[in-house]
C-alpha cells in the first residue's frame, strides 16, 4: 500500500516548467463523467449553457478513460459497480485527478446500508470532494476552480510511472 | 367492473381454491394457497370477464414473527375493464412457488428480484439468478433478520482514506476496516 | 478481477460472432445498465441486460426511518421528476390515515406534479436526441429546464431532490409571486417546445433513425407491463390520471395522446404532446387555485407553526410528540397500493403499516422496470446504433429501476 506522494496541498513549486505545465493542464481538462444517479442532473446543468463549465476549459467530456484526465464520480457508487470504477481509474493515464461529486460519492450519502460503498476514497484516491445532495452548480464550479488551483501548484513529473524516469533526471 | 361486483364474482368463481376474498380500502384482495396459484392466475388472465392482461407488480413481505413467514403479493390490472386485484399467497420458508413467467413476460424479472432480495424460489423459472445484487453476495438483504449494514464489499479498502495525514508527527490514525 | 471473472458465465459465441459488453459505465446506457451483446457484424443476435448497478436499498432505508423521514428516499427514486414520487408516497400514507388534504394543497400538488412531468419529458427528449447527435437541442432543453427548476427552488428550496410534500399536506405554502412566475414562463416553455419540434420532428436524420426501430405491438407491450408514454405509443389509452383519478385530475380538461406503431418515433412524439397537455393543466389549475391552508388541520399529523412552538408550551409539546422517536405519525395497521402517473408510467407505492412510527414495508413499483426488461426483445435483430435511440426512448431512470 503506497502513500501517494505526488501531490501535496498548498505547496508551491518554484520550478517554472511545473508552472507552465500546470497552467496548460488546468485549462484543458478532459473529464470522464462517471455518472450514476441524481447528481447527474446537476452535472448536466453545469455542463449546459446556464452554468457553463466550457468557459473553464472543461467543456468536452471524454467517454473513454484512456483519453480523460479528470475522473468525475457523480452519484452513488454501489458495491456492485465499485470494481468497474476501480478498473476505469486504473485505465486512466497519468496525470489524473479524481473529483468526488456529491455526498454519496464522498461518504455514501444518506444510504448507509449493505449495498452502497461508503465513499469512493475507500478504493481510489480523491483530490476534490464536493458536498451536497446534489451540490448546486455554483458549488461544482468552485470545486473546479479549486482543482485548477491544485493542478497549477503541484509538481508535474514528466515521466510519471515509466522506466524512462531513471534515465532522465 | 365495480369493486363489489368483482369481489362477488371472484368469490363465487373460485370458492374452493382460495382462502378468502375481501375488499380492503379500494382493492379487492384474494388470498390463496400456493398450490392453486398457477391455476388461479391462468383463469384470471384468460377469462374474458376478468381479463387481467397486465401484471402490475410482485412483491413479498417478511412477517418475521408469524408462521407462515412470507406473503407474496401480486397486483394485477385489466386495461380493457379497468379493474385491479391484489393476490396474497402465504408461504413458509423454503417453499417453492410455481412461476408465472409463462403467462406474463415481466414476471421473469420480477420473480428474479424476489429471489434475489427475499430468497423465495420459483420453480419453472427460466433463469433464476440475482438481478439487483451481485452474484457473490451471500444472503437475502430484504429479509427482516438481515441487518441493514451487513456489507460484503467486492474490493477491500485499497487506499488510505487520508494519505496526507499519514505522516503527521505524533498522530496515530486508526483506520477502521470494513464490516466483514 | 481475473479470479472473479473465471467464476462468471462466459459467452461462447460461434465463429463469426463477437461478444461485446456494452458496460455499465457508458454514456448511452446512462451509466448503470450493462448489455451483454452477441454480434454478427453490427447486427445483434442475442442480448442480455444486467441491471442493479445502482441498487441503494430504498426499502431497507425506509424501514428504518419514520413516515415523514422516508420522503427523502422517495424523491431519489425518479430523480428527474421527484415531486411526483413525493406526492405518490404521501397520497398512499394519507389513504392509510384516512385524511383529506385541503383544496389548496391538492391544487399545488397537481401544479408541481405537472411541472415535474414537463421537466422529466424535457430531460428525456434532450438526452435521447443528444445521444443521437443533436447537441443544440439538448442545450435548449437544459435552458428550459433551468426555468422550471427556478420555480421548484422558489417553492421548496432545492432544485433536484425536492422533499416537498409532507404527510397531510406540504412543507410550506408557496410565495406570493408563484402565480406570476409560472405564467411568465409558460409561453417561453412553449417556444422551446416549438423550437425542438422544428429541429427534430420532420428532420430526415431523426426520422430515419427513430421510425420502425424498437417497435412493440399492443399485446406485447401489455404482456410486458408497459405503462405511460411507451404504452400509449402503441395505441392503448391507459393513463392513471384518467382511469384511476387521484388528486383533482378529474376536474381538468386535457387530452391523452395515443400513437400507432409503438416505435421510438412515436414515443418521442408522445412526450412532446404530453408536455403541451401538462402546460394546459397547469394553466387551468392556476386559474382555479383557491386560498386557504395547505396542510390538514390535525394536531397528530401536521407540525405546529414555529411561533407557537417557541412561544407556548402546547405548541412545544405538539412538536415534541410529532418529531421524537417512537412518537410521531402512527397510521393504523393496514396496507395500501396507490398508483400515480409518473413521467414514465404507473408509479405504484405499496405500503404496509403495523401501527408503529416507521413503515413496515414500502415497495415502489418502478415504471421503467418493464421497459428495461423488454430491452432484450427490442434490440435483438437491430443494429448496435439502434440501441442508443431505443434505450433513450424508454427513459430509464436508474434510481427507480434499481431502487
Amino acid at each position: 500500500m503506497e502513500v501517494n506522494t505526488r501531490v501535496l496541498p498548498g505547496a508551491v513549486y518554484g520550478n517554472s516548467l511545473d508552472r507552465v505545465l500546470g497552467w496548460a493542464r488546468k485549462y484543458s481538462i478532459f473529464m470522464y463523467p462517471f455518472v450514476t444517479a441524481c447528481c447527474g442532473m446537476e452535472y448536466m446543468s453545469v455542463a449546459s449553457s446556464h452554468y457553463d463549465i466550457d468557459r473553464f476549459g472543461a467543456g468536452l467530456p471524454r467517454f473513454s478513460p484512456r483519453q480523460a484526465d479528470v475522473l468525475m464520480v457523480v452519484g452513488t457508487v454501489s458495491q456492485k459497480i465499485a470494481p468497474v470504477l476501480k478498473m476505469i481509474y486504473d485505465q486512466m493515464c497519468e496525470p489524473k485527478w479524481v473529483v468526488s461529486f456529491g455526498a454519496c460519492a464522498s461518504v455514501g450519502g444518506p444510504y448507509d446500508n449493505y449495498a452502497t460503498l461508503q465513499g469512493i476514497d475507500r478504493i481510489i484516491p480523491v483530490d476534490i470532494y464536493i458536498p451536497g445532495c446534489p451540490p448546486r452548480p455554483e458549488a461544482i464550479i468552485e470545486a473546479l476552480m479549486k482543482l485548477q488551483h491544485k493542478i497549477q501548484n503541484q509538481k508535474h513529473e514528466l515521466f510519471a510511472g515509466s522506466e524512462l524516469k531513471n534515465t532522465f533526471k | 367492473m365495480e369493486i363489489q361486483q368483482l369481489q362477488e364474482n371472484l368469490s363465487e368463481h373460485f370458492t374452493d381454491k382460495i382462502i378468502s376474498c375481501i375488499i380492503d380500502k379500494d382493492h379487492v384482495v384474494l388470498t390463496a394457497n400456493v398450490d392453486n396459484l398457477y391455476a388461479i392466475f391462468l383463469e384470471l388472465k384468460s377469462e374474458l370477464k376478468y381479463n387481467f392482461q397486465m401484471f402490475m407488480d410482485l412483491t413479498a413481505v417478511d412477517w418475521l414473527d408469524r408462521q407462515p413467514r412470507f406473503d407474496l403479493v401480486y397486483h394485477l390490472y385489466s386495461v380493457e375493464l379497468n379493474h385491479r386485484l391484489r393476490i396474497k399467497i402465504p408461504l413458509i420458508e423454503g417453499q417453492a412457488v410455481s412461476s408465472v413467467s409463462g403467462l406474463w413476460s415481466i414476471a421473469d424479472w420480477m420473480e428474479r428480484e424476489i429471489w434475489d432480495l427475499y430468497g423465495i424460489k420459483f420453480s419453472g423459472h427460466p433463469n433464476l439468478k440475482r438481478i439487483l445484487m451481485y452474484d457473490e453476495f451471500k444472503g437475502h438483504p430484504l429479509r427482516k433478520d438481515f441487518a441493514y449494514d451487513q456489507r460484503q464489499p467486492l474490493i477491500q479498502d485499497a487506499w488510505p482514506s487520508r494519505p496526507f495525514q499519514v505522516n503527521v508527527k505524533g498522530l496515530k490514525i486508526h483506520r477502521p476496516g470494513n464490516d466483514v | 478481477m481475473s479470479e472473479k471473472n473465471s467464476k462468471r458465465e462466459v459467452f461462447l459465441p460461434a465463429a463469426n460472432h463477437m461478444a461485446l459488453a456494452m458496460g455499465p459505465s457508458h454514456p448511452a446506457t446512462h451509466g448503470i445498465v450493462r448489455f451483454n451483446l452477441i454480434l454478427e457484424g453490427e447486427r445483434i443476435i442475442e442480448s442480455t441486460t444486467d441491471i442493479g448497478y445502482l441498487h441503494r436499498g430504498f426499502e431497507k432505508m425506509v424501514e428504518r426511518s419514520t413516515w415523514n423521514q422516508a420522503i427523502i428516499y422517495t424523491d431519489r427514486l425518479n430523480y428527474v421528476s421527484s415531486m411526483i414520487n413525493n406526492v405518490g408516497y404521501c397520497l398512499a400514507v394519507e389513504k392509510l390515515l384516512d385524511i383529506e388534504v385541503p383544496t389548496r394543497g391538492v391544487y399545488l400538488r397537481t401544479i408541481m406534479s405537472e411541472l415535474s412531468r414537463v421537466a422529466d419529458h424535457m430531460t428525456c427528449v434532450a438526452a435521447q436526441v443528444m445521444e443521437a447527435g443533436a447537441m443544440s437541442a439538448f442545450l435548449y432543453c437544459m435552458k428550459a429546464r433551468e426555468w422550471l427548476w427556478e420555480i421548484v427552488e422558489m417553492v421548496c428550496g432545492a432544485r433536484v431532490t425536492t422533499n416537498w410534500t409532507r404527510i397531510g399536506g406540504l412543507m410550506a405554502d408557496v410565495t406570493p409571486d408563484f402565480n406570476d412566475a409560472i405564467r411568465e414562463r409558460i409561453p417561453r416553455l412553449r417556444e422551446v417546445i416549438d423550437e425542438l419540434d422544428k429541429l427534430i420532428t420532420k428532420n430526415r436524420i431523426f426520422y430515419d433513425r427513430f421510425r420502425d426501430v424498437g417497435s412493440m405491438t399492443k399485446e406485447e407491450a401489455i404482456d410486458y407491463g408497459f405503462t405511460g408514454p411507451c404504452l400509449r405509443a402503441t395505441g392503448v389509452p391507459f393513463d392513471v390520471r384518467r382511469d384511476t383519478p387521484y388528486l383533482n385530475y378529474d376536474e381538468f380538461d386535457f387530452e391523452i395522446p395515443i400513437g400507432t406503431q409503438g416505435d421510438v418515433y412515436d414515443r418521442y412524439l408522445m412526450r412532446m404532446f404530453e408536455m403541451e397537455q401538462s402546460l394546459r393543466i397547469i394553466e387551468q389549475a392556476l386559474d382555479k387555485l383557491p386560498e386557504g391552508p395547505v396542510c390538514v388541520d390535525d394536531k397528530n399529523i401536521t407540525l405546529p407553526d414555529k411561533p407557537s412552538v417557541y412561544g407556548s408550551i402546547e405548541g412545544l409539546m405538539n412538536q415534541f410528540k410529532l418529531i421524537m422517536d417512537d412518537h410521531g405519525i402512527k397510521p393504523p395497521p393496514g396496507e395500501i397500493y396507490q398508483a400515480v402517473e409518473g413521467a414514465n408510467g404507473e408509479l405504484g407505492f405499496y405500503i404496509i403499516s403495523t401501527g408503529g412510527d416507521m413503515p413496515y414495508k414500502c415497495r415502489c413499483r418502478p415504471p421503467c422496470f418493464p421497459m428495461t426488461a423488454a430491452m432484450d426483445k427490442m434490440i435483438t435483430g437491430q443494429l448496435i446504433s439502434d440501441i442508443v435511440p431505443i434505450f433513450g426512448s424508454i427513459n430509464m431512470i436508474g434510481g427507480e429501476l434499481d431502487r
